[in-house]
């Protein structure tokens, strides 16, 4: 019987239904071969799981939000504002111990999913386009922390908080485990909740949704709080990393994000996408980003790159959605 | 009739989706400077015929012939440079453009780089003048009635010199004297020898402007005839291939009943004043009118999709509070809409996740986590029970054909028990086969003591159903025809306070 299942399974296989995984495989095998031997290195792998991870775990959020039909550019402004606000607070309210550590980092997480709750509130209540109100709190939220912080850096006082940033657990990187955990739960949340099906649907079509019942401001808000609450941990898991934050930090974290989700197979028109693929996506992203300076690949060049594999996998997206 | 040249002769045009045969081997040619009737009931294959012609569709077989040459029309553009023009039936406008630049749009005249602006506003206006139509061509589109409308979209396919004229569907949104005006309009086209294809499935209005017509049954040529000597009947039989009371069950009598449902002065804006009305258990209850004259806003209204200011709502003598689509489904109500794509089903959906959309709280949910196993075996229950003709219940709606689709709508709201069923337009789109299935059903629900209401466009539907009909004008219930009453000639007075002639 087993036998018999992976006979079918092998002879139901198709390409086409595999891509991301296959394009995965083959960028893993491509990577091994141009960044021989250093590529394979625990340390190296690491490390590019450490440098995905802080806009890894915002495009966890921002799936959700693109399947509901939105879009956030806001979070890389909001990250910094997040950041700079919970340094501020922590300066205040904790600047010895490790107790206003864990304080900040729920602050953090409070503010964040504040600020999202912001745009979810524009975006849901008040059916403003997404696009153009976080083009709007994009701005505001940059000009806040450039003005709290004078434009200077916002430096923590508290000694503790940078062993925060930059600890590991188990061998991992601290941002990473976030980065898997909160994927995770939000692949649950997406898959096999009422929630999850009720983003995708009205994604797909909000007039449907609406028409079954389902209250469409609630399920549009809610993916802008959970992006929020993504940006409160990567605010901490950032600043606590370099003990500080300057005001101009986090800049295109956004694009990041939103291109994790795309090439990770989340249609811009929303109504579908998987957290798994975002995930896959986003460590692409690094490999991509670690080959090219591995291969001594002016840094100027690799966004350029970034922005191919971009297109391409909207180009990808554009065919199959048209078989 | 003098024998004309052929101008367009289609040759055993198959068209298969997803290995699906929606034409088979339809052939039949068209005269110059003819109106040729092309009539069959919905999903009889008309408007793939026509989409094949206006190079939207490909053949999957079969040739085309235009003045006797075989013609490949690979897509839109050069079906227009063939000059094949058509006037859909959703309109193609911009809104927020004038008529002349909606008239050009996609052929747009050029002083060198820039738009000749001036040059189309008299090419526009010449235009219109020669059809007739006494409109300024630097109005906005938004501000046009469906008539005006229609006149921007002949005047857009006439601008191109368009030799074959497809109107698709044309009179379902017009009122009798627009579309007098449209008929006139048809025979002048016909005397400057333009060719025209007329759609429609509407007999009446075959007979009446067309030279011949073509009949299609579930995507086969059934008949091309002269219209001269025929008669409604024979024409209907033709394009149900039975005779019509074969499809209804039997009426079911609910008088004295107890009363399920008691709607008062329900109001809406401008767009529903004072509507009352009652159902009892287990009645198929009917809501005729024109197109806008407030039935589907009623029952929006009831079910809470819809604002409404004033109105008294009881639900087996209790009189209930309705604010949301929520509270109605809470209460026993579901509602079909009539837009079954744009507010129906969802398309990149499988039939389980399409079915349990609305129960999937009360039903399907443990620990807060969705159990597919049991998503899977209800969906497999309705597609037993409805016959749902699917690949797989894995596949998604949009591979659907219009009957598929509307079942696992049914389907969604068969799953929330429901106590009062609205079905609005509950056939339209769908063939016959299904058509008929879904009267069964309803019939069904009816006997188990559930209560429809169908709102409904088709004369024969709601006269064939309904054993009470109310008829809604601008906004208000003009009428209930009980019983005996219930005819083609009665609806119409109601639904337009004019007596017929």
């Amino acid at each position: 019987m087993g036998e018999n299942k992976i006979i079918a399974y092998v002879r139901n296989f198709r390409f086409k239904d595999h891509s991301l995984g296959m394009a995965f495989i083959i960028l893993v095998i491509i990577a091994t071969i141009v960044g021989w031997p250093n590529f394979l290195k625990v340390r190296n792998l690491t490390n590019i799981l450490r440098q995905i991870s802080y806009t890894g775990i915002i495009s966890l959020g921002m799936t959700l939000i693109i399947i509901s039909g939105g879009i956030d550019l806001s979070v890389g402004s909001m990250t910094a504002f997040v950041g700079g606000i919970s340094i501020f607070f922590l300066n205040l309210f904790g600047p010895t111990s490790t107790m206003g550590i864990v304080l900040t980092f729920l602050f953090a997480l409070v503010f964040g999913s504040f600020c999202g709750a912001l745009n979810g509130i524009m975006v849901a209540k008040f059916k403003m386009a997404p696009f153009i109100v976080t083009l709007g709190t994009m701005s505001i939220f940059r000009s806040l922390i450039q003005y709290f912080s004078n434009a200077g850096t916002i430096l923590s006082v508290n000694m503790g908080y940078g062993t925060l940033g930059s600890s590991s657990i188990l061998g991992l990187p601290t941002p990473v485990w976030f980065f898997v955990i909160v994927g995770i739960i939000l692949h649950v949340l997406l898959n096999h909740t009422s929630f999850g099906r009720y983003i995708c649907a009205t994604g797909s079509n909000e007039q449907v949704a609406k028409y079954s019942a389902i209250n469409v401001a609630v399920i549009k808000f809610f993916p802008y709080v959970i992006t929020g609450f993504t940006v409160g941990i990567t605010a901490i898991m950032w600043s606590s990393r370099l003990n500080c934050i300057n005001p101009s930090d986090c800049a295109g974290y956004e694009m990041d994000a939103i291109a994790a989700a795309v090439i990770g197979g989340t249609l811009m028109s929303g109504g579908k996408g998987s957290i798994i693929g975002t995930m896959m996506g986003a460590v692409m992203l690094g490999i991509i980003n670690n080959m090219l300076v591995m291969g001594g690949i002016s840094a100027f060049l690799q966004q350029a790159v970034k922005g191919f594999v971009i297109i391409v996998a909207v180009l990808l997206q554009y065919n199959n959605g048209n078989k | 009739m003098s024998e004309r040249a052929t101008l367009l002769e289609l040759e055993g045009i198959i068209k298969e989706f997803s290995s699906v045969r929606v034409l088979d081997r339809v052939s039949f040619s068209i005269q110059e400077g003819e109106i040729m009737g092309l009539i069959g009931e919905n999903g009889a294959g008309k408007s793939t015929l026509i989409k094949i012609i206006c190079g939207i569709y490909q053949k999957t077989d079969g040739v085309i012939r235009l003045g006797g040459k075989v013609t490949e029309i690979p897509d839109y553009i050069t079906a227009k440079s063939l000059g094949i023009g058509i006037v859909p039936q959703e309109f193609n406008l911009i809104n927020y453009l004038t008529v002349y630049e909606n008239i050009f749009l996609g052929s747009e005249l050029h002083k060198g780089l820039l738009l000749d602006k001036s040059a189309m506003r008299k090419e526009a206006e010449a235009q219109l003048k020669l059809l007739k139509m006494p409109l300024d061509v630097n109005r906005m589109v938004s501000d046009l009635s469906v008539a005006e409308k229609q006149m921007v979209e002949i005047a857009k396919a006439m601008i191109l010199d368009a030799r074959i004229l497809i109107f698709d569907e044309p009179t379902t949104t017009l009122t009798a004297v627009e579309i007098q005006t449209l008929f006139d309009l048809m025979r002048k086209l016909k005397q400057k020898g333009v060719t025209i294809l007329f759609v429609s499935h509407k007999l009446q209005e075959i007979l009446t402007i067309c030279d011949r017509v073509t009949v299609l049954r579930d995507g086969k040529l059934v008949s091309v005839d002269q219209v001269k000597g025929l008669s409604s009947q024979i024409l209907a039989k033709k394009m149900v291939g039975r005779d019509f009371n074969q499809v209804f069950p039997d009426k079911i009598d609910s008088t004295g009943k107890e009363l399920i449902l008691e709607v008062e002065n329900l109001c809406s804006g401008s767009l529903l004043k004072d509507v009352s009305f009652f159902l009892r258990k287990g009645e198929i209850l009917g809501f005729a009118g024109l197109v806008g004259a407030g039935r589907t806003e009623t029952m929006e209204a009831l079910m809470g999709l819809r604002k409404a200011e004033k109105g008294a709502v009881r639900i087996e003598g209790k009189p209930v509070r309705i604010r949301s689509a929520k509270d109605a489904v809470r209460h026993g109500l579901g509602y079909i809409s009539e837009d079954r794509q744009g507010k129906g089903v969802v398309m990149n959906y499988d039939i389980p996740k399409n079915i349990s959309l609305i129960s999937l709280k009360e039903k399907y949910l443990k620990c807060g986590l969705i159990e597919k196993a049991k998503e899977a075996q209800a969906a497999e229950h309705y597609m037993k029970e409805f016959r749902i003709v699917a690949a797989s219940k894995k596949s998604q709606l949009r591979f659907f054909s219009g009957g598929n689709q509307q079942k696992v709508y049914l389907s969604r709201w068969m799953d929330t028990d429901p106590k009062i069923l609205i079905l609005d337009e509950p056939t339209r789109g769908i063939d016959i086969n299904s058509k008929k299935e879904i009267y069964e059903f309803i019939h069904r629900l009816a006997e188990e003591q559930i209560s429809c209401i169908i709102v409904s466009s088709e004369m024969e539907e709601i006269i064939g159903m309904c054993d009470r009909v109310y008829v809604m004008r601008e906004g208000r219930v003009a009428g209930c025809l009980e019983k005996n009453q219930v005819s083609e000639e009665n609806i119409v007075f109601q639904a337009t306070g004019i007596k017929r002639v």
